[in-house]
């Protein structure tokens, strides 16, 4: 689902975010990228979702790789990806179905489907019946599973998150983490970048660590999912 | 994507600029003025053209000529060069008006019936009174008419009282061409306020636009909109323009029929014709878009999702 090849990235302003990194992860596989802040994991969410390219080596997700995807397929290829963000990004001015129904609305679903399926999202995450409220009036676990909801509508076969629990308290970052299982334990691919590391061994999924742009260590594939390659340094 | 799908996300569009429209109504209002006056402005000086032309569209077509003969050329003399001047070419009509009927006329219009009537004989000569053909009537074509008449030995006088009409339809030209000018420029006037207002809602809604690109909403998905809303702004512009318009016709209706009359005419203000409405919208509708397209092609390409 996701292989990142010898991959090396260098933002503009001179900063090798990542160097020389390889890993694959399977189809259906749930697995955390932990490290410090500034170690790369959010470079590398980004080289999935396709907001930055590879300086150097090639990420390929779903089958393509992203180095050489022309620009007018890219919201295409993002149509099949679910992405999560530490503040959720969402619309501060629509009704929480608007921000749910999104990701149905741009690939031009139609209506009583989105409606269907935003209804059924918002089921998943707990959140029916919270349709017409603005996301200001919910709270912060509350927008987050929004987020996730906005993520899932679509059901793409990938999610990735970048600090989905990152303003939470550790008992709602447990209930969103295993929301996040639950798309896994379906077939979902999820990977999710963090630091919280009672988190990752309370799942007891796989993990990548990054150091300083690098692969420290990537544990082993999940009992069930294929078995990765072993990456290179 | 079907048809019906096509068509929802466009309403959706459409909808959505409108609902936006209407929650800012203040500068929408301000915007549409602007937009509305600068569309006015050539649009009734077309109208003024337009106006003047039908107004005077009697006499700015009438290019006669009054040829006079000697006075002592008989009647039956004049009925048969009036009937030589019709075999040539470019002449439309050419009648005798005989002294006695001058005379007639004279008494009628003139005012000087009594002195007239102190007069022994009539000073009078007969008259042919020549219209050329409308082809025919160009300054040089005239010209040549009035030589060949002249070389006739019974001719006194040929008059030709076209200098004021050609000088007329001049200065109608000039205003025509001014017309064009203004609504060139004017037009873009409008380019440039259309796209400098979508310029402002672009970057006013720029988290927006990362999120929808980020889900996979395509350049044009997000151009959507705002083309709308500059379409919009087009029609509601035009249709202040017309507004405008209509008022104007409305306060000017009284003094110019007033006007008309004291120069014996029935003559009518005329609003704007259809053709009129028509380029009027039409030219709205094409700014609108147009300036919302510039400023989103511009603008809307910078925008990027950034994690």
């Amino acid at each position: 689902m996701i292989l990142f090849e010898r991959v090396s990235k260098r933002y503009p302003n001179g900063r090798e975010a990542l160097t020389h990194v390889s890993f694959r992860i399977e189809s259906g596989e749930m697995v955390f990228l932990t490290g410090r802040s500034g170690a790369g994991k959010s470079t590398v969410l980004k080289l999935v979702a396709l907001l930055e390219r590879p300086t150097r080596g090639t990420v390929t997700v779903n089958g393509k790789s992203t180095g050489t995807l022309k620009a007018r397929h890219i919201p295409a290829f993002r149509r099949q990806l679910g992405v999560v963000f530490q503040d959720h990004k969402l619309l501060a001015d629509r009704p929480i179905f608007d921000n749910v129904a999104l990701p149905l609305v741009v690939a031009g679903a139609p209506l009583r489907e989105v409606d269907k399926r935003v209804r059924a999202a918002l089921d998943q995450v707990g959140l029916l019946g919270k349709e017409r409220m603005l996301p200001a009036e919910l709270s912060v676990g509350e927008q987050q599973r929004v987020g996730i909801a906005r993520a899932v509508v679509s059901k793409p076969p990938l999610i990735i998150a970048d600090e989905p629990t990152g303003n939470l308290d550790p008992d709602l970052s447990l209930e969103v983490m295993r929301l996040f299982r639950r798309f896994s334990d379906v077939g979902v691919t999820v990977l999710i970048a963090t630091h919280d590391q009672h988190i990752v061994r309370d799942l007891g999924k796989r993990e990548i660590v990054l150091a300083s742009g690098e692969i420290q260590e990537q544990g082993s594939a999940d009992p069930g999912a294929l078995p990765h390659v072993v990456a290179t340094r | 994507m079907s048809l019906g799908v096509f068509g929802t996300r466009h309403l959706q569009a459409l909808l959505g600029s409108l609902g936006r429209l209407k929650r800012n109504a203040v500068a929408t209002v301000l915007t549409l003025l602007v937009i509305g006056l600068a569309l006015a402005l050539p649009a009734a000086l077309g109208l003024f053209v337009t106006n003047a032309q039908s107004a005077t569209g009697g006499f700015s077509q009438a290019i006669d000529m009054s040829v006079y003969l000697k006075s002592g050329v008989p009647l039956a003399k004049a009925q048969q060069l009036a009937a030589d001047a019709r075999q040539r070419p470019g002449i439309a009509q050419a009648t005798v008006i005989s002294a006695d009927e001058g005379l007639e006329q004279f008494r009628r219009y003139s005012g000087f019936g009594a002195a007239l009537d102190a007069l022994k004989s009539n000073p009078l000569p007969n008259v042919l009174h020549v219209v050329p053909r409308r082809d025919a009537s160009s300054a040089a074509q005239l010209q040549s008419l009035r030589s060949y008449f002249a070389a006739w030995p019974e001719v006194d006088v040929v008059q030709l009282d076209t200098d004021w009409v050609l000088r007329f339809n001049a200065i109608l030209a000039v205003l025509r061409r001014l017309v064009l000018i203004a609504a060139a420029l004017l037009g873009a006037g409008v380019l440039a306020v259309v796209g400098n207002t979508i310029r402002l809602e672009i970057l006013n809604r720029r988290a927006e636009i990362e999120v929808t690109k980020l889900v996979g909403g395509t350049n044009a998905f997000v151009r959507r909109p705002f083309l709308y809303t500059g379409l919009l702004y087009g029609i509601g512009g035009a249709a202040l323009a017309w507004t405008i318009l209509e008022v104007a016709v409305l306060v000017l209706d009284q003094p110019v029929a007033t006007l008309a009359q004291l120069y014996g005419s029935r003559y009518v203000l005329q609003g704007p014709s259809g053709q009129v409405l028509g380029v009027l919208f039409g030219g709205g509708m094409v700014l609108g878009w147009l300036g919302a397209w510039i400023s989103a092609h511009r603008h809307l390409r910078s925008i990027e999702p950034r994690a």
